[in-house]
């Protein structure tokens, strides 16, 4: 494959460092703000809703809800031919945060919205690990 | 608050739209000379009494946009505007030429989203790796980089098929009722020599047989990329009294951004649309009820749905019913997208909203020849842009 089409992956930044880390660990980790108690993700340097930067890391259980999903017959772009069709979903965490992620172990006319689902760790390189969800 | 309605589209240009495009080469910057030329000619104004442009990314530049264009139009300006608002452009551009006319800065502001393609580089150049990620910024520190793409969330197809996922589960989905949209103005666009499906209409077995793109979109849901471009001249209402048409004034604007990605929305079901909507009809004075036709931004059928819906033509979870209950199409007693949509025109990248202001300036005029809806005095026009991220919305009136 040629080089330019490997699949793109996150490159952490000193703020979101923390949520890569947790995930290489196998936790799930967000950021809570101490001034106004709201989760937040993605991870920032403030708060979403108070922009405050009194925001604190905790691990959280990870297990959630599918909030909505679809399955794209065609790659999304080429980096992601091998994986047709894509499983694309977002979760909503128990905290209340949603996240873009992937479906798997689960057949597709299983897949329901409002479905509970669970964190399955996906290491793809010595530094990241993505996360994606299964049935719970 | 807001626009006394003093400012009016005067002149309208519009590129055919055409999938394959066979015309001479043109770089942005000509295409933008070409219809601001052919904008001003049909309002019957000179180059000398442009003083305002409004216009978004061109190719030959990535900075100074509207420098670069007013020197290449060897006009001076009095304001200039450069909008980055994807499908919600064009009306983004609208709205702020008639403030800027009504705040007394400028007469005649030429808005130009150019999108023909142009010449090929002598120097080949090496594959932008960007091209893949469209609308979804690759750049180190982008969150879109960080926390979408390596999922594949991408493009925009992905992320209409999982607000049209998630309306399914919250309020029913008829997949019948959205392709019935796509005949009606696929009924339009057949009558609209300007649109790339000009004489092609389809059957509602046409669009539940083409390919599913991503659940629950098929291919005939989906706008498909064309080259075409268009422009309008807004003007005072001193000038638009010497100008050749009926004014088109624009009486009532919204505008209201919330997301990048839907992932973050607060509710995937409702739309920025909403609020930009209410403040055009407040402003304009008017309900839904009471324009004459809607041309609403349609990258996708569920941005028709969902516009439907919030802008106040139907209540929340009723769309699909009034799309079963109504005529949609240019003849029909809720007239939607009379030029075909950009399901029926297809969509010039950015340019694709401005195939709706085009038409609304057209409906109002009266120069919609057989598709022309009898009577037409209020237009309702909505703009859409990134996923649902930032919409805009605009009242044209005659008067």
């Amino acid at each position: 494959m040629d080089v330019e089409l490997l699949k793109p992956l996150p490159v952490p930044t000193p703020v979101s460092r923390p949520f890569w880390e947790g995930l290489a660990e196998g936790k799930v980790r967000l950021q809570k703000c101490d001034a106004c108690r709201t989760w937040i993700f993605y991870p920032r340097s403030r708060c979403s809703c108070c922009l405050s930067d009194q925001l604190r890391w905790q691990d959280v259980s990870g297990k959630g809800t599918l909030y909505t999903f679809t399955i794209a017959r065609q790659p999304t772009s080429p980096h992601f031919a091998s994986d047709t069709p894509q499983l694309l979903a977002v979760v909503e965490l128990e905290e209340g945060v949603r996240l873009t992620t992937n479906l798997v172990h689960v057949a597709e006319a299983d897949i329901r919205v409002g479905m509970r689902v669970k964190p399955c760790f996906e290491r793809v390189s010595p530094d990241i690990t993505l996360l994606k969800f299964q049935p719970a | 608050m807001g626009l006394r309605g003093e400012a009016a589209i005067v002149g309208i240009a519009e590129y055919p739209h055409r999938r394959k495009y066979d015309g001479p080469r043109m770089f942005m910057l000509e295409q933008w000379a070409e219809l601001a030329r052919n904008a001003l000619d049909d309002a019957g104004l000179e180059a000398e009494d442009i003083d305002g442009l409004v216009c978004s990314d061109i190719r030959e530049s990535g900075m100074f946009v509207p420098a670069t264009v007013v020197e290449y139009l060897g006009q001076p300006v009095n304001f200039a505007e450069r909008i980055d608002l994807g499908g919600a452009t064009a009306v983004g551009m609208i709205w702020r030429a008639a403030a800027a006319i009504e705040l007394g800065i400028c007469e005649v502001v030429v808005c130009a989203l150019p999108a023909l393609p142009i010449p090929s580089n002598p120097t080949p150049q090496p594959l932008n790796p960007m091209v893949f990620f469209q609308s979804s910024s690759p750049n180190w520190g982008s969150p879109q980089a960080e926390f979408d793409i390596p999922y594949g969330n991408l493009a925009q197809n992905c992320g209409y098929a999982m607000i049209a996922q998630r309306y399914a589960a919250q309020y029913g989905y008829d997949a019948e009722a959205m392709a019935k949209l796509v005949v009606e103005q696929r009924a339009s666009a057949a009558i609209n020599p300007n649109a790339a499906f000009f004489e092609r209409p389809v059957t509602c077995e046409d669009v539940l047989a083409s390919k599913m793109i991503a659940d629950p979109l098929h291919m005939l849901e989906i706008v498909m990329p064309v080259a075409g471009g268009g422009a309008v001249i807004v003007a005072s209402k001193e000038v638009a009294a010497r100008c050749k048409h009926r004014p088109a004034w624009v009486t009532g604007f919204g505008e209201h951004l919330t997301i990048k990605t839907p992932t973050y929305a607060r509710d995937m079901c409702v739309t920025p649309v909403g609020p930009a909507s209410e403040q055009a009809f407040a402003m304009a004075g008017l309900t839904p009820d009471r324009v004459d036709a809607a041309e609403i931004y349609d990258c996708y059928t569920i941005t028709v749905l969902l516009t439907l819906e919030d802008a106040g033509f139907c209540a929340k979870g009723e769309g699909m019913r009034f799309i079963r209950e109504n005529d949609l199409s240019w003849r029909g007693n809720f007239p939607v997208n009379t030029h075909g949509g950009q399901l029926g025109m297809g969509q010039a990248g950015a340019a694709g909203g401005m195939t709706q202001v085009v038409e609304a300036a057209r409906q109002v005029m009266g120069r919609c020849e057989q598709r022309q809806v009898a009577g037409c005095d209020a237009v309702y026009v909505s703009g859409t842009g990134g996923v649902m991220s930032e919409q805009s919305a605009l009242i044209l009136q005659g008067g």
